[in-house]
């Protein structure tokens, strides 16, 4: 699990072009939007798209995301629970 | 006898090298003799403007080129922090080509099929346009021409029949092209009054100053 939240911040550093931050700069519960990492809704849907391209997880409805994409550890359990690939 | 319009300032990205009414304010030196990218040197040249916008870094390179060549000229204008009437009339040869490119090497293959919604918000040119806009609060007018060649006597006529009736205070006018790491921003900001006339010839040679 550990693993997969160190993943997830190098991911969403890298896809979402967060320019300055890094890895230790991400803590687990931080919360991604908001006044978090001030991520907006062009990122959320990045972030569909990396559930489905990286771990085979397709959201039916993209509001889910608001509570899937609250912090890397919501996202690393929400993961690890349905992930196919 | 028709109104007059001048230059107040001018910019120039281009060859790695920044400059603002003909003079260099930042050229950056590869540290190979190869020739640089484009996001080495246009990160480089944020960094040297101190352009504090963190959503600059979610751009394309169209948008970043057209953002940066902008700041320059208008972040020394004192803007009001609500609103402003200035003007953007824009052109350039390649569109978006470049961000059209990656779009559609993202859908190309039906087994891979990922579009980027980051990547596919930038396949217009005028988005650059609302950036911008966004930055500097600009609530005015503002169009993005393609056309074969920089076209001085399209951005005269255009930015003058802005100003004469009274639809803009202000127009920033120019050429904003980028195509597979060739880039070339030249902007150039008109209102009532300068030194250089806003005429085509003037247009010409401050467009080939650099």
């Amino acid at each position: 699990m550990s693993e997969l939240k160190e993943e997830l911040k190098a991911k969403i550093i890298e896809q979402l072009n967060l320019e300055d931050v890094a890895v230790a700069d991400i803590a687990d519960d931080d919360a991604l939007f908001g006044d978090g990492l001030g991520l907006d809704s062009i990122d959320a849907l990045e972030l569909i798209v990396m559930l489905d391209k990286d771990y085979g997880i397709r959201l039916s409805d993209p509001k889910e995301g608001r509570k899937i994409f609250e912090s890397v550890q919501v996202m690393a359990d929400y993961i690890q629970e349905h992930r196919t690939k | 006898m028709s109104e007059k319009f001048f230059i107040k300032n001018y910019c120039h990205i281009k060859n790695q090298t920044v400059s603002v009414n003909g003079k260099v304010i930042f050229n950056d030196v590869p540290i190979t003799l190869g020739t640089e990218d484009f996001s080495t040197f246009i990160k480089n040249a944020y960094k040297f403007l101190k352009t504090d916008y963190s959503k600059f870094f979610k751009m394309d390179n169209l948008s970043k080129l057209a953002f940066l060549a902008a700041y320059l000229l208008l972040k020394s204008e004192n803007l009001n922090e609500e609103e402003n009437n200035i003007a953007l009339v824009f052109s350039n040869k390649a569109s978006s080509l470049d961000t059209d490119r990656k779009h559609e090497a993202a859908i190309e293959n039906e087994a891979e099929y990922f579009p980027s919604p980051a990547v596919f918000v930038y396949t217009l040119p005028n988005i650059c346009l609302g950036e911008i806009s966004i930055k500097h609060r600009l609530y005015s007018e503002n169009s993005f021409f393609i056309f074969d060649r920089f076209n001085a006597e399209h951005l005269q006529l255009y930015a003058n029949s802005l100003l004469r009736s009274g639809k803009a205070q202000k127009t920033l006018c120019g050429w904003v092209d980028f195509d597979e790491n060739s880039y070339d921003a030249f902007l150039y900001l008109v209102e009532k009054e300068g030194e250089i006339e806003h005429t085509t010839e003037e247009i010409t040679r401050l467009y080939n100053t650099l």
